[in-house]
Formats: structure tokens, C-alpha cells, sequence
């Protein structure tokens, strides 16, 4: 394995990313060596063992939407730092840091584009972006984007990714998951149809406003799915480890808090097929 | 009674005076000078500690094993208060208690999150950490509330929804979901009054509402101090610190839009005299009650959306 490590290191790049961009990588799932070329064709899903790995915004909109159809919205709109806050970093800075490493401007990316030619308000959450966490810019943009969908009359789709509402802003963070909930109400009175789409991770706020409101939910397999993260609960109730597939989506599907559990290399098929049969 | 550090210096001038009266009256001497100068030292030494809590010291205040909870105010403000239970899915969660009460004139609908008096009420009721079934009985009862025209009123006291294994089964999440959809679209009144802990998610899963107030040592924020210190600072000594950067006191809420109105508490706190705050509280309920009894529930209902559609501080 020596030329292997040896060629890792070759073409290692300085800049931090979500994925790796060396020409092998490691199955986190069954622990498989795959040509990276092969991975991206199978859109990051392990040929082997079916492992999902985690991608990001850019990714989701290439797999989902009809090429070329993305058009985005409120891409300017970025967090404030209104708490002036400041733990062993500042927050001014975390959000530098992450508009840096993840090239956009904040948590959730919007817009409208289309699904095998079925128009949608489209949202993608990342979860490079400060672990996806929701702020004040987050649910500003969900509720534009809601309003859009409305205005439209386009049906809302929204892949979500998130470890919850973020610290940083405090209660303002908090009320974002009133506040996102409160507006879907409206898409509900428009008739429009929601589906949100739970990748891993989903928890903590998000999980518990719009995450979970959609008329249909889908998650991706193997995705973690909850309120309490794991550490947490563990913590909470003294246990060194917790149940087998626990807060994972085939559990949650079991427990009746999905639709469905969808590989990705099936999830444009399915939304098309969704979308049309409410349209 | 538990005694808060910062507490100390006023419960030992008070106990101190509290023995020179007697020894006047037993003795039949007359202390009135030492007495009234005591009393003058009491008053200052009051104002001194409580005119200027830190944040984490209102956090201890919030907590307070004396403080008053639910059921206390429930009890003093309000007669024939009638407890329901249930949520018809699962289960009755003793940590959120709710039912019919008449506030002054008006039956209402009141409900709350009830932390326990003691381990072991406060064992069954999970420290005031709700299971989804508790989120769903209160939508039940606000439910209830809608159906036959009576306003609801939302105590809100619980340091965060319960982290457990069958709470997450059973939908944890989708439950505080569901309430936050409900509670902003419910056609009858809504005032939300944070008591004690505004704990997260688990708090706002009963806290929207038209008006929201919160009483003057009360604490709601995104996450409890100690959790953000040791995530964000990665150590467990920086509580005060994040509860400090975490803007989570009456007044900061009140600056920054979130809360309509602060509820003043007697001094040192309303564990001193709930009998004072739950009259105070009363008061103001009335009066919030007054305001909204007559406006029509769907504009009652897009008012309270707009209000929450702009929180939030965000550039562009």
C-alpha cells in the first residue's frame, strides 16, 4: 500500500472541504478503497455497501435539480453578529471562516429550478456551514423562499442537514424555529406541497420546526434523525452506548416519523414522481 | 429554604433582626434606633445585590428549589381550576399540567410546564422535562381552548425538552414541530408567560403566543449556560461567562423583540413572596386578556405570525 499513501499525499490540498479530493478514498461504511471518479458517478453513495457519504449544497443541487435550472435567491443575505458574541472564537469570525470554506453565504441556499421539469422553491441546507446550525439568516431565508413558493404557486422542497438552531445568536436562533413553522401555515393555506428530505445529520431545532412539517419526509438511508443529539442523551441518562440504529432513518420510518427511506441515487426519480402526483 | 450564595449576606442582616425584635419584645427594651437602623441596612443591602444581578445569578434565581412554579400560580391566580389529562395518543406526562380555570371573570385555558417540590415529585415529573406526549396535551387542551372560544394561557418553566430514549422514539422533534405550527395558527388567544426556565426548544414547544412575557428573573435562551460552556468553550467553568454572551435575561429579550413585557417579581426574587408575584402576575394577565379577547381571531392569528416573521438580525 506504500505508492497509495504516497499519491495521498501528492495530491492533498491546502484548503479544508467537505469531501476529500484525493483520488482514493476510504468507505467510511464497510471500509472499501474507491476510485474517486466511480463515487462522484454514484453520486457519493459506496457501490459496495450502499454508505451515503455527506455532501454538500453544490452536490445536492447537481443530483436533484434539472441541469442548469437553479436559479438562485437571496444569496447575499448572511448572518449579523447582533449578541456580539464571543467564546474562544468570535462569531464574526466562525461565519468568515465558513463562508470561506463552504463558498456561500450562509447555512441554507435558496432558490427556484426544477425537477424533471416540475418547477419547485428549492432549499439545500449545508451542514460545512457551522454545522448547519439555524440563525436569524437561515430562517430569513426560509420564510422568503416560502413566500416565493407561494407567490409562485411551486411546490417546496428542502434537503436539510443540521446539528440546530445555533448557539451564537441566541434566543433569536430559538425564534427561527417559530418563526419558519408559523410561515409554512401559509404554504399549507396556498395548498402548495412541502417535501423535505433528511440527510445526516438532522437534529436539535431544525429537526423540531420545518424539518418535520413537511407533508411528505423522506430521508436518506442511515441518516441520524432526531432532538437530542446522541452525546446528549448518553450523557443525560448515564449510558456508555445507546441502541442499535438508534435517531437513524430506517428506526424513525419503523417508529412512523417518515414517509420513506430513499437511497439517493433514487431520490430525483421519487420527488419527480411525487411532485407529480400532487400537481 | 435553600440559600443562594449571593442570597447569604441579606438572609443573615435579616435573621439577625429578626432576633433583635424579639429580644426587644421579650425583654420589653426599647431597640427602635438599632432596629430602624438595621432595617435601613437591610433595605440597601436589597437593593445593592438585587439592582445589579449578573445574568448567572438570575439563572440561580430561575432555578430556585423555592420558586414557584405551575401549579403555585395556577393555584393563586385562579379558581376552579379543573386538571385535564391525557393526550389521547400515548400517555399523561406529569411534567406539563393543563385544564379549565376561571382568571377573574374569563374561563381560560391554562397550561404549564411543572417541575416537582422535592426528588421524589420531582423524579415523576422529570424535573419539568416533557415527553412528546406532554407537547401533545398542551395542543389537545389549546385545541380545546379554540373550539369553545377560550383563551389560553402558557406557563412556560423547564430547563429543556426530556433527552430520552422512548421521548426520541415517540417523536421528541415532530412533537415541538407540531406545536409551533399549531400555536401559530390557533384561532383564540395565546399569552405565553416564561416563569422560570425558557430551556430551548422544549420551552418554545408551549411559547408562541400573541403576547409574551416573562417574569423579571426568568431565563429562555437557545441552550441552558452550562451546555453552551462546554461546547463552545469546551470546559464546564465558563457557565457564567456564556450565560453573560448568551443574552438570555428578561430585559435582553425585552431589547431585542423577543419578549413583549416584562413581569416584575417582589425583591430578592419571586421565591420570597409568591404570594406578591402570583397577584402581580394576575394583574397583568387581566389586563393582557382585556386587550385581546376582542380582536377577531383571524387577525389575531396574522398579527401573531408577522410578529414572529420579524425576529431575527441578518445582513444583506
Amino acid at each position: 500500500m506504500k505508492w497509495f499513501e504516497r499519491m495521498k499525499k501528492g495530491i492533498r490540498t491546502l484548503t479544508k472541504r467537505e469531501l476529500p479530493e484525493d483520488l482514493w478514498v476510504k468507505c467510511e461504511g464497510c471500509g472499501e478503497i474507491l476510485y474517486r471518479r466511480e463515487l462522484e458517478t454514484s453520486l457519493w453513495v459506496c457501490p459496495k455497501c450502499g454508505y451515503h457519504f455527506r455532501i454538500g449544497h453544490k452536490e445536492y443541487i447537481n443530483i436533484l435539480l434539472d441541469a442548469g435550472s437553479f436559479e438562485e435567491m437571496y444569496a447575499e443575505l448572511t448572518s449579523a453578529d447582533p449578541l456580539k458574541f464571543k467564546d474562544s472564537k468570535r462569531y464574526t469570525d466562525r461565519v468568515r471562516e465558513a463562508r470561506r470554506r463552504t463558498g456561500t453565504n450562509s447555512a441554507l441556499r435558496t432558490g427556484a429550478g426544477s425537477i424533471e421539469g416540475h418547477p419547485v422553491a428549492f432549499g439545500v441546507m449545508d451542514f460545512g456551514f457551522i454545522g448547519g446550525s439555524m440563525g436569524s439568516a437561515v430562517g430569513e431565508k426560509f420564510v422568503r423562499l416560502v413566500d416565493r413558493a407561494v407567490s409562485d404557486g411551486r411546490p417546496l422542497v428542502v434537503v436539510a442537514s443540521s446539528g440546530g438552531a445555533r448557539m451564537q445568536e441566541g434566543a433569536l436562533s430559538l425564534m427561527q424555529m417559530a418563526k419558519t413553522s408559523a410561515k409554512l401555515t401559509e404554504l399549507s393555506e396556498a395548498r402548495l406541497p412541502y417535501i423535505c428530505v433528511l440527510t445526516h445529520p438532522t437534529t436539535g431545532g431544525v429537526t423540531a420546526s420545518f424539518a418535520m412539517l413537511g407533508d411528505v419526509l423522506i430521508a436518506e438511508p442511515g441518516a441520524l434523525i432526531g432532538f437530542a443529539g446522541p452525546r446528549v442523551i448518553k450523557q443525560a441518562l448515564g449510558l456508555e452506548e445507546l441502541p442499535e440504529g438508534f435517531q437513524r432513518a430506517e428506526s424513525l420510518l419503523e417508529h412512523g416519523f417518515l414517509d420513506m427511506v430513499v437511497d439517493r441515487r433514487e431520490l430525483k426519480k421519487v420527488l419527480a414522481k411525487l411532485l407529480e402526483h400532487f400537481t | 429554604m435553600a440559600i443562594l450564595d449571593f442570597e447569604r449576606p441579606i438572609v443573615e442582616l435579616e435573621e439577625k433582626l429578626g432576633g433583635l425584635r424579639r429580644y426587644a419584645e421579650q425583654e420589653g427594651v426599647d431597640l427602635s434606633d438599632k432596629i430602624a437602623r438595621l432595617e435601613r441596612e437591610l433595605e440597601r443591602l436589597r437593593e445593592e445585590v438585587f439592582s445589579k444581578l449578573t445574568p448567572w445569578q438570575r439563572v440561580q434565581l430561575a432555578r430556585h428549589p423555592d420558586r414557584p412554579y405551575a401549579l403555585d400560580y395556577i393555584n393563586r391566580m385562579t379558581i376552579d381550576f379543573l386538571e385535564l389529562h391525557g393526550d389521547r395518543y400515548f400517555g399523561d406526562d406529569p411534567a406539563v399540567v393543563g385544564g379549565l380555570a376561571k382568571l377573574g371573570e374569563r374561563s381560560v385555558v391554562v397550561i404549564g410546564q411543572q417541575k416537582g417540590r422535592g426528588t421524589k415529585e420531582n423524579i415523576r415529573r422529570r424535573f419539568g422535562m416533557p415527553n412528546p406526549e406532554g407537547y401533545r396535551k398542551a395542543m389537545r387542551l389549546m385545541k380545546l381552548g379554540a373550539k369553545f372560544g377560550l383563551p389560553v394561557i402558557s406557563l412556560v418553566d423547564t430547563p429543556g425538552a426530556y433527552p430520552g430514549i422512548e421521548a426520541e422514539e415517540r417523536g421528541q422533534a415532530e412533537a415541538i414541530a407540531r406545536n409551533l405550527y399549531g400555536m401559530a395558527m390557533l384561532p383564540t388567544p395565546i399569552v405565553v408567560v416564561i416563569i422560570g426556565e425558557g430551556g430551548s426548544g422544549g420551552a418554545l414547544g408551549m411559547g408562541v403566543g400573541d403576547r409574551v412575557l416573562m417574569m423579571e428573573n426568568a431565563w429562555y435562551s437557545v441552550i441552558a449556560p452550562e451546555s453552551c460552556s462546554s461546547i463552545l468553550w469546551r470546559s464546564h467553568e465558563k457557565k457564567e461567562e456564556a450565560a453573560e454572551a448568551l443574552k438570555l435575561t428578561a430585559q435582553d429579550l425585552l431589547k431585542l423583540g423577543i419578549v413583549d413585557r416584562v413581569v416584575p417579581e417582589p425583591l430578592g426574587g419571586a421565591h420570597r413572596d409568591p404570594e406578591g408575584a402570583a397577584r402581580t402576575l394576575k394583574e397583568v394577565l387581566v389586563e393582557e386578556l382585556d386587550a385581546l379577547v376582542d380582536v377577531p381571531p383571524e387577525e389575531l392569528v396574522r398579527r401573531r405570525r408577522e410578529k414572529f416573521y420579524r425576529m431575527g438580525v441578518w445582513e444583506e
